[in-house]
């Protein structure tokens, strides 16, 4: 495997001398071996980033990535990007704190710019019940060393002038909480740098290989069938967002989840004008802009179960009057692109990383509408969970059980509006 | 007048009796109604209208429609700015002010071209490999990309403008209004079927609107308006013009964006006319006719100013009377650029010549070229374009044996417009978008429609069929089959005589061959807007991005405005080259709506300010407001939150309030609780579902606290159920929950319980509701009524009577939530106002004191009342809340049970409802501070609980609070610690209960 070179200004200004004739390919595209140690299905970020820590964390390279479509097709190319750790308890916490130290330092560690901006994100209130909630969160938050501020009115003014805080409104602006720390990234560049990462170990990213079936012997999983054929593993790992509910009735068990489109939007290019990440769940929509200049816009799922990848227009319709509504200067301005993802919602809003009732089958699941801020964390843990065959401590609360044991993490809160 | 230097003598459609005046970047220009921008800005020979996006180069117009990548402006200025906007689809009106946009200073010298000289380092997604060094300063580099990025700016005051929305049903919808789609609408029309016919330019016609073929015995434009009068005639048929459909969803959902006073001067625009129109059209039948877009070629510079599609030139000349320069040359593969050079000869203009990428060039559209005394340079190609800001001429050379390569010597050839021509690219957006999948035709060179999904046909150029005899036929077919399919008996209309040239074959290339290889010498662009060359896709194709998804998103390719209008198909077929697959094999990325942008506001439509959400007010609504009340939201309600006297602060308004609450008698407007008449054979049955505890023994006239359950077992609402008789009872709901519980029941009932016969009426809105409540209410009661006996024996506690108060009939609910003495009087809605002004009349004796929800929760709070979303978040138990007492153990099942005996939800370390008691009783705790079980210097600190509810508590004379505490119910008496927005307050864990425990008060 030759070492890929390094991206920098110098591997730039070497490459426009030979006119970018002589840059590597970011991942190869192999043929798929007969049999792995490990086998994630689903080439999302966090099927990547598990791969990517297996490799680096674990030294297990004897790994593919089976993807039946394009890396980073699913949710990982549609959604809005917010990152953020400030959730309400502290198993949350833990994984949602994990994700962001990596991503921290996650442009540096893959040597591919994911342009993570921390550029702060502020959930609004709009009434007594919201600054209490906030309270809550905010101290508890605190309390877990995570960063967070509340914000009067006046303070939320100054960051981000444009917003209306007209007492006379429907609902008038009451306050707000702000995490500093949180922020965008850039989706595709976090597929494509974790797949250049873990590619450069060793490991296979088979693009077009889809998982048609679930190989067992007794008790235990022994490998899967493809579009591509038959490929045997000790241990598979399904990563596959909106259509974990497929995978897990291939193997034959159920998951107490339920998919469901979301939709987002993006105006024309503007220049800059919105500095934060703004969020509301009573006027409901969130927003940020984009380094190209779109505002990114998104809100509520649908309200049935689908695997088709769009939504209803009238919840675009809701969000853009929302939107008017907290940035009434936006109204002249124009959608330029709009559309959906399966994101697959625990009934508590909280994830599922963990065990199967299958042997040598785990599962990484119910990111629902929240999960990309989690790809460096969720694939850290859930790379662990694989090499080891037992969960991370920080995911051990996340495990499938906790259905049938009542240890439910309910983010619904959290996740008021979907992001 | 000032002179319009390009602008033609005669012709076009422009009025010329209607001189108008703009301004461009600050200097005045004059048009006429009837132009665009774009046209006026070209008749008056401004030929530099923007910069790219990312090198900044000088960029003009480039085409006559919605697919325009280069000339988008900054539109007006103040509240009625709007950025980006297409310079080709804005109509030109009196007054109009525009600006370039992402330039600076101007749009001649702009400072941000630094770019283009060092555009070496900057290959399609040079960011991703760079910019990260050192960690810290990416925020920074990225402070500088942001502000070189985003093309126009915000408007920075509130939009002034009015949008509204119409929904509508139609049997057949045509999009398109060229000669397939009026052909269709007439065909579909004429058998009287309802037809609405959209078309996004401001008269009808499509490509008729420059043609110089005549139909029949008209010029075209002629039969196109005798078309359109013939509809329009129609009793059952729409024509919508400046009006976009942009989208096609499930079920034949189209949506059209229609722009209705857009094209007017500012003056003349009223609030009384909405600005756009947004129309849901459900139809049976959709037929799409839908156009083609012509496509560019690929070759060094290809976009200096004055490069332009031949099919916009022609637009130009013919249809708005101006010259898109002096000298014209041309530049193409396939046959319509000669349409394009022989109307530009006709009008006067010097035609270079026709540089054909095709050898042996014959058919008689190069016949009349070449009578017209144009030279035809066969086999040659574009090599180089010269001139700086605009074009100057091109140098050609002849293309090798092989057809790869070019040979021999350059020879240049003068002109200030170069007409391009790559083929057409059938606008397939909205088929696309309806899910229909799309086969590339390798004799046309495109993408067409394949089988439909959705009742939907496909006709004309957007077919593929280029001709204009054929795009009629298909229309009246296509007109006269969706008819049919809608069921109305319909005959194919005569199809009118046309007499047109037979068109030769094109020659499939994309990116012209060239002296050097791409990736040197000048930039061959792909996507215009967004500033992606061959080389780009070169790069991705190396690099290993090789779905076309991925190829779009590392290079941009077709993300821009025009979202990849003349791009896309260009893209791909480089792509193809530099990846070996062939074009069908690669795919197209998603189609997306919007097929051009849409405005926010008319998506948002009326649903804004004032209307953004239904405010709702109680029927003695207006009483509270000239009596002084603040209100507070409570879900759309609005509902008086305290009455402040002369000067009063809330903690003074609310402690007189409860005060009298305890004292002698308050009145309360609890009209937003939710109301359910439930009747039927089975509501006890459903009852007995819902709640956790039994119904089977309650009375007639009794009333029933009650906690619902979801299936997890949590808390979700809670209220009190009243029977009125065996097969009638009321159900109370918290005031935001109505609607929710509501659904709930349906849910069962309609979903799971089909056999249970039960009749959910939600009535909250029905009744009005007045709560008296202390030790006089009874009095006052008393007073009030004649035909209730009040006496404590005779209206007991958790009972209802029926008679009249006040003179109006009414039910009375002996029930309670402040833990005094309490009534809830309900009477028909219209008659709230009279019981109340009556109640507070009557109740002046006592001193009779309105109350809000502020006091409301204190004196619940001081009782150890819950409130759901307070004391409960979805995680709460019945158990959690220490009421057990309300969980039946006999019951054999009802929601949520199963819930309840799972292994962490029996667990003796829940957080469980207490009270909490300051050590100083005048500290009131923050709602939502932290008890924690360890005090550390810094976070963190190990939480075990935090605080629901917490106020001072005027009749227990001391602060109190409420608190989910991990194994609270066991820790009576133990002092926590609490953090309280960084005080560290220390408190007593007490019963939540802190008056009158043993409800004497409200037994009374
Ligand atoms: C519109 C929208 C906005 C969002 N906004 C945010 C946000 O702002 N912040 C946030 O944190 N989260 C957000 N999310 C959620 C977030 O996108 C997801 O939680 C996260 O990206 C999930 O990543 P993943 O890798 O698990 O899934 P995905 O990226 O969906 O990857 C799963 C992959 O599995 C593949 N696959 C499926 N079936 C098979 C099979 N049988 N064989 C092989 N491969 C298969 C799919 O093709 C897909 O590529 C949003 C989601 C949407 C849809």
């Amino acid at each position: 495997m030759a070492t890929p070179t390094k991206y920098s200004i110098w591997s730039l200004l070497r490459n426009a001398g030979s006119y970018h004739q002589n840059w590597q390919r970011v991942w190869r595209q192999p043929t798929p071996k007969d049999e792995y140690e490990v086998i994630v299905i689903g080439g999302g970020g966090h099927g990547l980033a598990t791969a990517y820590y297996l490799a680096t964390v674990h030294g297990i390279t004897n790994v593919a990535v089976l993807e039946k479509g394009w890396l980073g097709g699913g949710n990982t190319g549609r959604n809005t990007t917010v990152v953020r750790s400030n959730y309400l308890y502290d198993e949350s916490s833990g994984i949602y704190e994990l994700s962001m130290k990596l991503w921290e330092g996650l442009s540096q560690e893959l040597n591919y710019n994911v342009m993570f901006s921390q550029r702060g994100v502020i959930g609004l209130s709009h009434d007594r019940h919201g600054n209490d909630e906030q309270s809550r969160r905010g101290g508890a938050i605190h309390l877990n060393g995570i960063d967070s501020e509340i914000l009067n009115v006046a303070q939320v003014r100054a960051l981000v002038p444009i917003i209306n805080t007209s007492p006379n409104i429907r609902y008038p602006l009451f306050g707000g909480m702000l995490q500093r720390r949180g922020g965008n990234a850039r989706h595709d560049a976090v597929a494509w740098g974790y797949a250049r990462g873990a590619d450069a170990r060793g490991v296979d990213i088979l693009q077009e290989t889809e998982v048609i079936g679930l190989m067992r012997e007794g008790s235990r999983v022994v490998g899967v069938e493809t579009s591509r054929g038959a490929i045997r593993a000790k241990r598979v790992g399904i990563v596959v967002a909106g259509h974990s509910g497929v995978l897990a009735n291939m193997a034959g068990f159920r998951l107490p989840l339920e998919s469901y489109p979301l939709q987002a939007l993006v105006s024309e290019p503007i220049k800059p004008v919105l500095h934060t990440v703004i969020m509301s769940g009573k006027v409901h929509v969130y927003l940020s802009q984009s380094d190209k200049g779109e505002l990114v816009i998104g809100a509520s799922r649908d309200a049935h179960n689908s695997y088709s990848q769009r939504g209803s227009f009238h919840l675009i319709e809701e969000q853009l009057a929302a939107l008017i509504e907290l940035f009434p200067i936006f109204g002249r301005l124009r959608m330029m692109r709009q559309w959906g993802g399966i994101v697959d919602v625990c009934p508590d809003a909280s994830p599922i990383i963990g065990k199967t009732p299958i042997e040598g089958l785990f599962i990484n699941c119910g990111w629902g509408t929240g999960g990309f801020k989690a790809t460096p964390g969720s694939g850290w843990v859930f790379a662990h969970t694989l090499a080891t065959g037992e969960p991370h401590s920080i995911n051990a609360p996340f495990s499938l059980k906790r259905f049938s044991s009542g240890y439910l993490i309910d983010e619904h809160g959290a996740a008021g509006v979907a992001h | 007048m000032k002179q319009q230097p390009y602008r033609l003598p005669t012709g076009g459609r422009i009025e010329r009796n209607r001189p108008i005046s703009f301004v461009y970047d600050g200097r005045p220009y004059d048009g006429f109604i009837g132009d665009t921008l774009a046209s006026a800005l070209l008749a008056n020979g401004v030929r530099l209208v923007g910069r790219s996006f990312k090198y900044h180069r000088p960029r003009g117009v480039m085409t006559a429609g919605s697919n325009e990548p280069n000339a988008i402006v900054q539109l007006e200025t103040g509240a009625y700015a709007e950025p980006n906007t297409r310079a080709t689809q804005v109509e030109l009106y009196d007054g109009l002010t525009a600006a370039s946009q992402n330039c600076w200073p101007s749009v001649g010298f702009d400072f941000g071209a630094w770019t283009s000289h060092f555009s070496d380092l900057f290959p399609a997604g040079f960011y991703y490999k760079t910019f990260m060094w050192p960690r810290s300063a990416w925020m920074r580099y990225e402070y500088f990309i942001r502000r070189m990025a985003g093309l126009g700016s915000s408007p920075r005051v509130p939009d002034p403008d009015r949008y509204e929305k119409m929904h509508t049903h139609c049997d057949v919808l045509v999009v398109g209004s060229g000669p397939a789609g009026l052909s269709a609408a007439l065909a579909a029309g004429r058998a009287g079927a309802r037809v609405i016919l959209v078309d996004e330019q401001n008269e009808v016609g499509g490509s008729l609107l420059e043609e110089t073929i005549a139909i029949g015995n008209d010029p075209a434009m002629s039969w196109a308006n005798k078309v359109r009068e013939e509809l329009i005639a129609l009793p059952e048929t729409r024509v919508l013009l400046r009006s976009t459909a942009y989208g096609y969803y499930d079920h034949n959902l189209v949506m059209i964006s229609q722009r209705v006073s857009d094209h007017l001067g500012l003056s003349e625009r009223s609030t009384d006319i909405p600005r756009q129109i947004l129309w849901k059209v459900r139809a049976k039948e959709v037929v799409l006719a839908t156009g083609a877009h012509e496509r560019p070629l690929i070759f060094p510079d290809n976009d200096r100013p004055g490069v332009m599609l031949a099919s916009a030139a022609r637009s130009y000349v013919n249809r708005y009377a101006v010259k898109p320069g002096s000298s014209a040359i041309f530049f193409t593969n396939n046959d319509s650029a000669y349409k394009a050079a022989l109307d530009m000869h006709a009008a006067g203009m010097r035609v270079s010549g026709i540089i054909d990428v095709r050898s042996d060039i014959s058919g008689s559209w190069a016949q009349s070229v070449r009578d017209a005394g144009i030279p035809i340079f066969e086999n040659q190609v574009v090599v180089a374009t010269h001139g700086k800001s605009g074009l100057k001429g091109v140098s050609v050379m002849k293309l090798n044996p092989s057809g790869d390569g070019v040979d021999g010597v350059t020879q240049r050839v003068h002109g200030d417009v170069l007409c391009m021509s790559g083929g057409w690219s059938p606008v397939v957006h909205l088929f696309s978008q309806s899910r229909g999948k799309l086969n590339f035709d390798v004799a046309k060179n495109c993408f067409v429609p394949g089988t439909p999904v959705q009742a939907s046909i496909t006709v004309g150029a957007c077919n593929g069929s280029f001709l204009l005899s054929d795009c009629l036929r298909e229309g009246f077919l296509a007109g006269t089959e969706a008819a049919k399919n809608a069921g109305f008996e319909a005959i194919v209309p005569d199809l009118p005589d046309v007499q047109e040239p037979e068109l030769t074959e094109e020659r499939a290339v994309w990116e012209t061959p060239n002296r050097l290889p791409s990736g040197r010498g000048g930039k061959r662009f792909i996507d215009f807007q967004n500033d992606v060359t061959s080389r780009d896709v070169e790069l991705a194709a190396r690099e290993g991005y090789l779905s076309v998804e991925h190829l779009k998103r590392y290079t941009t390719l077709g993300m821009g405005t025009d979202q990849g209008k003349l791009s896309n198909v260009n893209g791909l077929a480089v792509f193809s080259r530099c990846t070996g697959h062939d074009i069908p094999a690669l795919g197209v990325t998603t189609f997306r709506p919007p097929y051009t942008p849409v405005t926010f506001g008319v998506i948002g439509g009326r649903d804004v300010d004032h209307l953004f959400d239904p405010v709702r007010k109680t029927p003695m609504h207006e009483w509270h407001v000239s009596s002084g009340a603040l209100f507070e939201d409570v879900g759309q309600w609005k509902r008086p939150h305290y009455y402040p006297q002369d000067g009063e602060d809330m903690a003074a308004a609310v402690k007189r309030e409860c005060e009298a609450v305890g004292s002698t008698v308050g009145i309360a407007d609890a009209s937003t609780l939710g109301k359910l008449d439930l009747r039927g054979p089975d509501v006890k049955k459903l009852l007995n579902w819902v709640y956790t505890n039994a119904w089977n023994k309650l009375e007639t006239d009794r009333c029933r606290y009650g906690l619902m359950l979801g299936e997890n077992g949590m808390v979700f609402d809670d209220g009190v159920t009243t029977k009125l008789s065996d097969e009638h009872y009321l159900m109370s709901t918290t005031s935001g929950g109505a609607g929710h519980v509501h659904q709930w029941l349906e849910e069962w009932l309609q979903c799971e319980w089909l056999d249970m016969k039960v009749w959910v009426t939600n009535i909250t809105t029905q009744y009005a509701v007045a709560q008296i409540s202390g030790p006089r209410a009874r009095d006052l009661l008393a007073e009030l009524t004649s035909d209730i006996d009040v006496s404590p024996q005779a209206f007991p506690f958790m009972s209802m009577r029926c008679g009249t108060v006040a003179g109006i009939s009414a039910r009375v609910f002996r029930i309670s939530f402040s833990g005094e003495l309490s009534y809830e009087i309900n009477v028909p809605a219209n008659k709230g106002m009279a019981l109340w002004r009556a109640l507070m009349s009557c109740g002046q004796k006592y001193n009779i004191t309105p109350y809000g929800t502020e006091s409301m929760h204190v004196l619940r709070a001081e009782k150890g009342f819950i409130i759901v979303g307070e004391e409960t978040d979805g995680t709460v138990t019945p158990m959690d809340l220490g009421m057990d007492w309300i969980v039946s153990k006999a019951k054999k099942n009802f929601l949520g049970k199963r819930s309840l005996s799972r292994s962490d939800i029996i667990k003796s370390d829940r957080k469980q409802l207490v009270g909490l008691l300051t050590d100083n009783p005048d500290y009131v705790l923050g709602v939502g501070a932290q008890i924690v079980s360890q005090i550390n210097e810094s976070p963190p600190m190990p939480m075990e609980g935090h605080v629901t509810s917490s106020y001072y508590g005027p009749r227990v004379g001391r602060s109190i609070a409420m608190a989910l505490l991990s194994g609270g119910l066991k820790r009576q008496g133990e002092t926590v610690t609490v953090w309280d927005r960084g005080n560290i307050v220390r408190a007593k864990v007490s019963s939540p209960v802190f008056y009158d425990r043993d409800g004497d008060r409200m037994n009374a």
